[in-house]
Parts: structure tokens; sequence; C-alpha cells
């Protein structure tokens, strides 16, 4: 799950990160107010999207005066930002971070993730700061410095030196910024998060470390023991098909090929969008149905499937282990009186009792229901069906 | 022969009153594994399934002798059981639960590792020894003795290919599902040494997915490393990227982690790789015969 901006700002506020003060903004009035509030001559006003690359978009901007404030809130709130990271359609606007001017000296990049090889936070700086950080790992690979971090024992002041001393800062700006990276660490291990992103981290005229952008991700599976940051969590920004997947227990997210596809197990459904791609098919979703595949989420599957206009067949991929596969065709055929399904459905289920569920499908009569005898076989008539053959 | 669990093994559950503990000890007990008691704080001194319950895993091994251990415990409670397992002298701790925190499994497998204790998982199938050890909640009845090693971040996955290798004449020596989480125990790396050393495997199949490096490493340790056979499949090369693709670690991130990259490396290792799922049993038919 990942928060705003303006979010992650309020989580840095408390433990002392430093950032700019700024208000969040719903309509072009509230964006004066909030100038207003803050006082100075010059303001940010940053479009509040889930998705970096918004200031090439044309989604964070500068005004000198309130009036522009109005100005700029207004084109920014409604527009539909496109950025490398939102794809084509892009993300509409519903708000914008009023922030105060900052004397900006040097831009910097600082990030900590979890490093899997390492089974540990990692921390990275550069130089490089406000640029997209995939770009710098791959063209200029040295610059950008790296320390894990033990979680055992946490951050520890040699880390800072190490970051601080690559970085090329000067001795006197040193314990500032150790200061700055050390309760950075406490933010992402206090709230479970899996990436905090800080582009561009700015040293100010006088000296000091802010954070200028902030970006967040968290570990889902710590949610439950995260109330603060999951009341950040903004639906709003999150596909609508894939959360009423989830409270159905189903795993979906939408593709943009035409053969829709229902598996059992996380894996497997990866690996059956490959086999319709072999096959010259292109799959329209992965959805995990997950152990159970009972008559109501298989029902509730075919919905979620069929909502999105540009799938032409449903590819039924089950290997039944615990789950009996003859309950699964019984389920299946239940679904379809549940829900209306108006394309062929080749139904593919393997593992315990599969020869007894080809036959409890192939008595039914149904006439858009294919049984297939394997893997292959199931994703071949897929993705003929899908192509009217 | 097999890898880390045989018919002797001494297997307790730590969650073994609750539903699903009860459920699948049942299942492994049928199967033939050696169940011989299980954990449930509060519950000691009571028998369920017919073996005794225990407070603590240091009273359920002292009194059973176990050396394994299969977890059911609830997400919250994950990391807690396996430091209980690892203090106990547990040598291999098999964590099924699926949801257990990130950072919980950090510090969990900084423990067992500096206890030595293996893990297997979390949110994994388990591992099995055709015919003689089941511990976890796969089909057992796919899994027919063998000469096949079997090594998969995917549950399901596991199912389709050691149904596909039976369905070619072959049979399983062990396989084991290693789970998809950002963090997890035995990996490729520790367990393909284990499956060249075995001389009842003859060949090995390994399923990846798309994030981590983890496939790269094993491309890299059976370069230099494995003799035997290999035959492998990615999943996930459809998947977009940025998106977690139903298990926690399946995800591209950076442009990092992609199927591409991992089929790449495996083949440049000599591996032979497939593109299609429904293809794993065919290569290993081929491999076999060579």
């Amino acid at each position: 799950m990942n928060i705003h901006e303006y979010q992650a700002k309020e989580l840095f506020k408390k433990y002392n990160v430093p950032t700019l003060r700024g208000h969040i903004a719903f309509t072009p009035d509230e964006a004066v107010k909030a100038a207003q509030e803050l006082g100075g001559n010059i303001w940010v006003v940053k479009a509040q999207i889930h998705a970096g690359g918004r200031g090439l978009g044309g989604g964070v901007k500068l005004a000198k005066s309130t009036s522009e404030v109005r100005e700029m809130a207004a084109q920014i709130l409604g527009m539909q930002l496109v950025t490398h990271q939102t794809g084509p359609e892009g993300k509409l606007v519903q708000k914008v971070y009023i922030e105060e001017g900052a004397d900006i000296k040097k831009e910097y990049y600082l990030g900590l993730l979890l490093d899997r090889a390492l089974e540990m936070p990692i921390m990275m700086a550069s130089t490089e700061g406000g640029m997209a950080i995939e770009e710098v790992a791959h063209n200029t690979p040295e610059k950008i410095i790296k320390v894990s971090i033990d979680p055992l024992t946490g951050f520890q002041s040699f880390h800072g030196r190490k970051l601080a001393f690559g970085l090329g800062l000067p001795v006197e700006e040193i314990n500032t910024f150790i200061k700055f990276a050390s309760a950075l660490y406490k933010v992402y291990m206090d709230h479970d998060a899996e990436m905090i992103e800080i582009n561009p981290l700015v040293k100010t005229g006088d000296g000091k470390f802010l954070a200028l952008d902030a970006k967040m991700g968290f570990d889902n599976n710590a949610l439950y023991r995260q109330s603060q940051v999951n009341e950040m969590r903004d639906l709003s920004e999150e596909e609508p098909t894939e959360i009423e997947a989830g409270k159905f227990g189903l795993s979906y997210i939408k593709l943009d090929g035409d053969v829709g596809c229902m598996v059992n197990g996380a894996g497997l459904a990866m690996g059956t969008m490959d086999t319709i791609n072999y096959e010259g098919g292109k799959p329209a979703n992965f959805l995990d149905v997950g152990g159970s595949a009972s008559a109501e989420t298989v029902a509730k599957g075919f919905d979620i499937i069929l909502k999105d206009p540009n799938v032409k067949a449903i590819f039924v991929n089950i290997f039944g282990g615990i789950v009996r596969c003859d309950r699964v065709a019984n389920g299946i055929i239940e679904a379809t009186k549940i829900t209306n399904v108006n394309v062929p459905v080749i139904v593919r289920l393997d593992g315990t009792n599969a020869i007894e569920a080809a036959e409890i499908l192939n008595n039914a009569g149904i006439a858009n229901i294919v049984a297939a005898t394997d893997l292959a076989d199931g994703a071949r008539k897929a993705v003929a069906a899908a192509k009217g053959e | 022969m097999s890898i880390l669990v045989n018919k002797d093994t001494k297997v307790i559950v730590q969650g073994f009153t609750g539903k699903e503990g009860t459920f699948h000890a049942e299942q492994c007990m049928a199967y033939g594994t050696k169940i011989v008691g299980g954990v449930t704080p509060g519950k000691g001194g009571q028998e369920h399934l017919g073996q005794p319950v225990f407070n603590t895993v240091e009273e359920a091994v002292r009194a059973t002798g176990a050396t394994v251990s299969m977890i059911f415990v609830p997400p919250a409670f994950v990391s807690d059981a396996v430091m209980e397992a690892a203090d106990a002298g547990i040598s291999l701790a098999v964590i099924i639960t699926e949801g257990a925190p990130v950072k919980d499994m950090m510090f969990a497998k900084a423990y067992a590792v500096k206890k030595d204790m293996m893990t297997i998982g979390p949110n994994c199938p388990g591992i099995i020894t055709a015919e003689e050890c089941k511990i976890g909640i796969m089909p057992g009845f796919i899994f027919k003795k063998g000469n096949v090693g079997l090594i998969s971040k995917s549950g399901t996955l596991t199912y389709e290919s050691a149904n596909q290798v039976v369905k070619e004449g072959y049979g399983i020596t062990t396989a084991v599902g290693i789970g998809g989480d950002p963090i997890i125990g035995l990996s490729y790396k520790q367990l393909l040494p284990m499956f060249e050393a075995d001389p009842e495997t003859h060949a090995i199949v390994m399923i990846g997915e798309i994030g981590g490096d983890l496939e790269i490493q094993a491309a890299a340790y059976i370069k230099e490393h494995i003799t035997k056979p290999v035959v492998a499949f990615i999943a996930g090369q459809t998947a977009p990227a940025g998106k977690r693709m139903g298990h926690a670690g399946a995800i591209i991130s950076g442009g990092a982690g992609t199927a591409a990259e991992k089929m790449a490396a495996l083949e440049a290792a000599g591996v032979r790789v497939v593109v299609s799922p429904a293809d794993i049993g065919k290569a290993l038919a081929e491999v076999m015969k060579k």
C-alpha cells in the first residue's frame, strides 16, 4: 500500500525528519487559504497522486502570488496527470499540497528499502537528486552509495558517515545529515514500510537538510498493526475492481488482453497467463481465486472478469489438490446460474477427481462451457475462442 | 534417499489444535508422516489426534525427540513461533502460514540462522519426500516416488509440475515449496547442492517467478557446481512491472526481477528453460533420456 506525499510528510514530522510547512487543499479557494496561512511570497502547488514524475507531467508548479496559487490549483485539480508511472490514461488529481518555498542550494537522493538478497534494509544516497534513481543506477551506478543496516543493531553513525562522505558533504554538515538519516530509518522500521524515497532531498542555503518530496510504501502483511497508516489509505488511488476482488478474497489485476483467466494459486495464475501468451493469445487479467474455489468465489470471479469489456473468452484453470475437482466443477455450474456468463468458458480441472469433474461438466450440457484435458489444451482452446474460431 | 526429511523424521506441529493445524496434521499422518506431538500454549497435557500436546516447543522436543516443526500459527505470531522452535533446538521449521510481516521474518530468520535452524517458507506448501513423509499442505497422491528433485516458489505450480513429471513416467524424490515472500528460508542455492549430493535424484526441476534475484543466484551456482540436468520455468513473463502478482515477493521493481533476465541467466548456465509451464514434463523427459 502507498500513501501520498503530504501523508508521508506527516509521519516524517512526528519523527523530526525536517520537511517544509504545507497544507492540503481540495479546491482553489482552499489552496489560497493554505497559502495565506503559510505566509511568505512563494509557494509550490503539488498534485497529490500515487505516482512519481509529477513535476515533468505538469503537476508541480511554483506560484509567486496568491492569485497564481489559485490559478495553478485550478489548473491542476481535476486534471488527468500523466507521468511515466501512471500509464497513458493518467490519474485524476483530486487534491493539491500547498507548500512554502525553500532556498535550495543542492539536491540529493535518499532512499530506504528492503534488500531481498541481504535480507535487511539498505539506505541509498546519490548526488543525482531529482533524477529517476533507476536511471542513475543504470547509467552511473558509481553515483549511488549504499549501506546495509542490520535490523538487530539498527542505524549506526558509521552508516551515516559512509553516506555523507560518499556524497562529498563538508565535515560541518555530517552530523546534521546523520541525524536526518537516523530519524528516517526509525520512520521506516516503526511503520513497517516497504520503501521510502526522498527525491529530492535538499540542502538549503543555511546548511540544513529537508525532504522536499516524500514517497512511502508499506508491507500489506503488517497493516493490521499500523492503524495510523491504514487511516491514510486512499481508495480512490486504487483500481476499483482490484478493491472489490480483495473483499471476496480474490487477488485480481487487470491487463490489456482478451482472454480472461481464473486460476487457483498465484504461481499457476501467472503461469496460465504465460501459457496463453505462448499459445498466441493475450491474457486479460491475473486472478487467483485461492484455495477453496467455491461456487460463490467462482461466480464473483466471473463477475469481475466480465466487467472488462475486452474479455472474449475465459480460461478456468484449477489444479485440485485438497480441494476436489468434482466440487469445483459443481461450483462452476452453480456459478453460471448465479451470474450471467456470455462468453465461452474453457475449463481445465486436473488433480483430485479430475475424471469425475469432466463428466459433471459434460453432462451439465451448458453450451458455452468447454472442457480441456490439460494446461496447453485449455490455453489453446481459450485463445481460439477469443479469436472467434 | 531423499533430502531433508524421510520416513523416520519426527515432526511436531506448532498451532496443532487450530483448524488448519488439525486438518493438515491429520492429512500428513495419513500420508505416513511421523507426527509425534504438537504445541498449543495453554493446552499442554491434552491429547490431540492421538498425540500429546505441549505448552512449549522445548517440552515437546524433550519428550518426543522431534527435529522438525510444521508451523500453522496465525501471521502475527509466526516470528515468535519460529524463534521458539530455533531456541528449542529444532533443526528445520516448515512455515506454512501466509501473511507474515516482512519485518518479522527479517528478525526471525536472522535468529534462526544464529541458532543453526533451517527454515522453509513462509507462505509455502511445505516439503514432501514422495511416499515417505509429507510436511505441508500439498495433495500427497500426486507425488509418486522417482528420481526428480523439485524446488518451487509456487504451490499450485509445484503440483502442476509434479503431475506432469509423473504423467511422463517419472517420479519425485523430494519436492520443496520455498514460498514467494520477499524473505524466505531455504532457497534454490541451499537446496540445489542437497539434490546434487542425493544419489537417488537424477534431475532437478526448478520453478521460479518474477521478483528478487534468487533465480539469478541459482543460475550462478548451477553453472559452477551442479552436474545433474536442471529444467526451469519462470512464472510471470506476461506480468506488468510494478504490480504485485499475488505473492508478496512477486513484483518487478525498478525494472529488475523480470522473468526474461532470470530465464537468460538460467539458460546461460546450461539449464533447460521452458517458456510454457505446459512443457515442464516434456522437457524433463528429454533431459532424463539424454
